[in-house]
C-alpha cells in the first residue's frame, strides 16, 4: 500500500488515487508535419524505466486534481511529489 | 536422454527413483550460435523447440538470467482458453489450443492439460450483450463457444451463487468447453527437455546486459557470462520487454504492471471447471492439489517489483466470496505478482524491428500462458524465415503506426 502526499490534501491511501501513466509527454507542436511513425511515438510509445519513473496521478477519491509524482518501479519508493507545470526533479536511475 | 513412459517409471521405482537423470544439460554458453533466444519462460522455451523440431535450427541457445520458468511462467493462473472478439486472435489463439492439444505426447512430458470449460459470467444487461456477441464472433470462426442463461449457469456449476439477489447477479455466462488448465511448471520443463534433446543449448544465470549492434543489424548480446555472437536473436522478456529494446535502441508501445494471484489451502473437489468474471474482477479454478487458484487484478501503475498492492489483493477476495460464499471462512496460503507486459490494445507483438535480424515477442500482457505454444510456433517461424506467418502477420510493431490495432480490452479479461 503507498502512502501518497497529495499536494492540496495531505498524506492519503493508494486507492484513493488512480495512476496516469507517464509524465512530460509534450503534444508535437507542428503536428502537420509528423508521419505516422512519428504520431505513434508521441501517441503509444512508452519509456517504462526500470529506475526512476516521472508519472501523473491524479486524486480521485478526494480533490480530483492531477499532480506529478517522481517513482522507483523497483522499490516503490516516492522521491517527489511536484504540481503540474514545476520543473522535472532529477534523479540518478 | 531418458524416454519417459510406464515402463521408465517401473524401472526406476525398482531402483528406489535413485537413477532418475536431469531433463536438460546445464551447458557452458559458446561463443556463437545461429541464433539465441533471450527468455527462458515458456515461450521463449516453445520458440526454442519450434526452431530447432520445425527448421532445423539446432546450433541455438535460450540465455535466461535466472532460472527456467522462474518469471511469468511460474505465477500465472494457468487459463487456456481461445474465445477473442477479432478475426486475427481467435486465429492465433485457437491454433494454440489446437497444439495444447497434442503437447503431452509431442514432449513426450505430462503438461496435464485439462480440458474442463471455461466460463465467463455476466453480471448485467452490458455484459450480456457484449459476451454474447463475443460468442456469435467466435462461432463464426469456428471457435469452441456457447451462451448459458442463468439456470445453465448453475447446473453447469452449482457451487456459483446464482441467487437473483445476490450482490453480483449472474444473467449467464458464455462457455468454451475446449478450454481449460494445464501445469505451467511442466510446460517449462517439457519444452527445456525437448529443446535439449534436440541439440538446443538452455543456459540459466546468464543476463543479458547489452546487444552488439552495427550498421542496424544485431550481430550478438553481451552477458554476465561473456559475449555471445548470433545473426538472429530473439527477445522474449515478457514484463523486462521495455529495458531490453532500450538496450537495442527501440522504443515499445508497452508499459510493465504487476499482476497478481493467490491459492487457497486445499480442499476437497469442489471446483470442476474455470469461472472468470471481468465486471468484479476475479478468476477461479481448483488444482489438482486441492487449492483453489485465484487470479486477481493488475495493479494500475508501472512497476518490475513482481508483487502487487494489497487493495487489489481485497477487492479480488470481496469479489470471490460473493460468488462463492463457500470461500468465506477458507484461508488463502500465499499471493504473489508477476510482472505483465501491456500493449495499449491488450494483443501481443510478435514481430522483426528495425535492427535487422532483432525480433520481439511480447505484449502478451495479461494472458500470455494460454497461447505459449501458440507464440512459440509463429515466433519460430518468424525468426526462421524472416518473415511473420500469417497468422501473427497483424501483430507487428507497425501496426501502432499505421492504426490496424487489434482491440481485444474485454476478451483479455483482466481490467487495464
Amino acid at each position: 500500500m503507498l502512502l501518497i502526499t497529495c499536494p492540496w490534501c495531505g498524506v492519503r491511501e493508494e486507492h484513493e488515487f488512480a495512476c496516469g501513466g507517464e509524465a512530460h509527454i509534450v503534444r508535437p507542436l507542428d503536428s502537420h508535419t509528423l508521419d505516422d511513425a512519428e504520431w505513434a511515438d508521441y501517441v503509444f510509445m512508452r519509456r517504462n524505466p526500470k529506475g526512476v519513473q516521472y508519472e501523473r496521478w491524479v486524486h480521485n477519491d478526494g480533490c480530483r486534481r492531477w499532480f506529478n509524482m517522481a517513482r522507483h518501479t523497483v522499490s516503490h519508493e516516492i522521491l517527489a511529489i511536484y504540481k503540474v507545470g514545476e520543473p522535472k526533479p532529477e534523479f540518478e536511475g | 536422454m531418458t524416454k519417459y513412459s510406464l515402463l521408465s517409471l517401473v524401472r526406476n521405482a525398482g531402483r528406489g527413483h535413485r537413477d532418475w537423470r536431469e531433463a536438460w544439460r546445464s551447458p557452458e554458453p559458446k561463443p556463437s550460435y545461429d541464433a539465441l533466444i533471450i527468455g527462458g519462460g515458456g515461450h521463449g522455451l516453445a520458440t526454442a523447440y519450434y526452431l530447432a523440431s520445425e527448421h532445423g535450427l539446432t546450433n541455438i541457445a535460450v540465455l535466461e538470467k535466472g532460472w527456467i520458468g522462474g518469471g511469468n511462467t511460474g505465477r500465472n493462473t494457468t487459463i487456456i482458453r481461445s474465445n477473442y472478439l477479432e478475426d486475427a486472435s481467435s486465429r492465433l489463439y485457437d491454433h494454440a489450443v489446437d497444439l495444447w492439444e497434442g503437447l503431452s505426447r509431442e514432449l513426450n512430458f505430462n503438461v496435464m492439460f485439462s480440458q474442463r470449460g471455461v466460463m465467463n459470467l455476466a453480471h448485467n444487461e452490458h455484459d450480456v450483450r457484449e459476451l454474447r456477441r463475443r460468442v456469435h464472433a467466435n462461432q463464426l470462426n469456428g471457435v469452441d463457444a456457447e451462451w448459458l442463461w442463468r439456470d445453465e449457469v448453475q447446473a453447469f456449476c452449482p457451487v456459483l451463487n446464482c441467487d437473483p439477489a445476490a450482490r453480483y447477479p449472474i444473467l449467464g455466462a458464455t462457455l468454451q468447453r475446449r478450454a481449460g488448465v494445464a501445469r505451467h511448471d511442466a510446460v517449462a520443463w517439457g519444452y527445456a527437455r525437448g529443446a535439449d534433446r534436440r541439440g538446443v543449448d538452455v543456459v540459466e544465470n546468464c543476463e543479458v546486459t547489452g546487444f552488439i549492434i552495427r550498421n542496424g543489424e544485431v550481430r550478438g548480446v553481451e552477458t554476465t557470462r561473456g559475449e555471445i555472437r548470433a545473426p538472429k536473436i530473439g527477445v522474449v522478456t515478457a514484463g523486462h520487454s521495455s529495458v531490453m529494446a532500450t538496450m537495442a535502441g527501440l522504443r515499445l508501445p508497452i508499459e510493465s504492471h504487476p499482476l497478481q494471484a493467490l491459492v487457497s489451502e486445499p480442499i476437497k473437489p469442489i471446483l470442476d471447471t474455470v469461472v472468470m468474471s471481468n465486471a468484479v474482477h476475479v478468476y477461479v479454478s481448483q488444482s489438482d492439489k486441492g487449492e483453489l487458484v485465484i487470479g486477481a487484478g493488475a495493479d494500475l501503475y508501472n512497476s518490475y517489483a513482481q508483487r502487487g498492492s494489497f487493495p487489489v489483493i481485497e477487492e479480488t477476495v470481496r469479489a470471490l466470496v460473493e460468488l462463492f460464499p463457500f470461500t468465506s471462512r477458507l484461508s488463502m496460503l500465499r499471493s504473489w505478482g508477476g510482472i505483465v507486459d501491456i500493449c495499449p490494445d491488450a494483443s501481443p507483438i510478435i514481430s522483426k524491428t528495425p535492427v535487422r535480424g532483432l525480433y520481439f515477442n511480447c505484449g502478451w500482457g495479461t494472458g500470455g500462458f494460454k497461447a505459449t505454444p501458440g507464440s512459440g510456433w509463429v515466433f519460430a517461424h518468424t525468426m526462421a524465415r524472416d518473415e511473420p506467418h500469417s497468422l501473427n502477420a497483424p501483430f507487428t510493431i507497425e501496426r501502432f503506426h499505421s492504426g490496424a490495432l487489434v482491440a481485444e480490452h474485454g476478451a483479455a479479461a483482466v481490467a487495464h
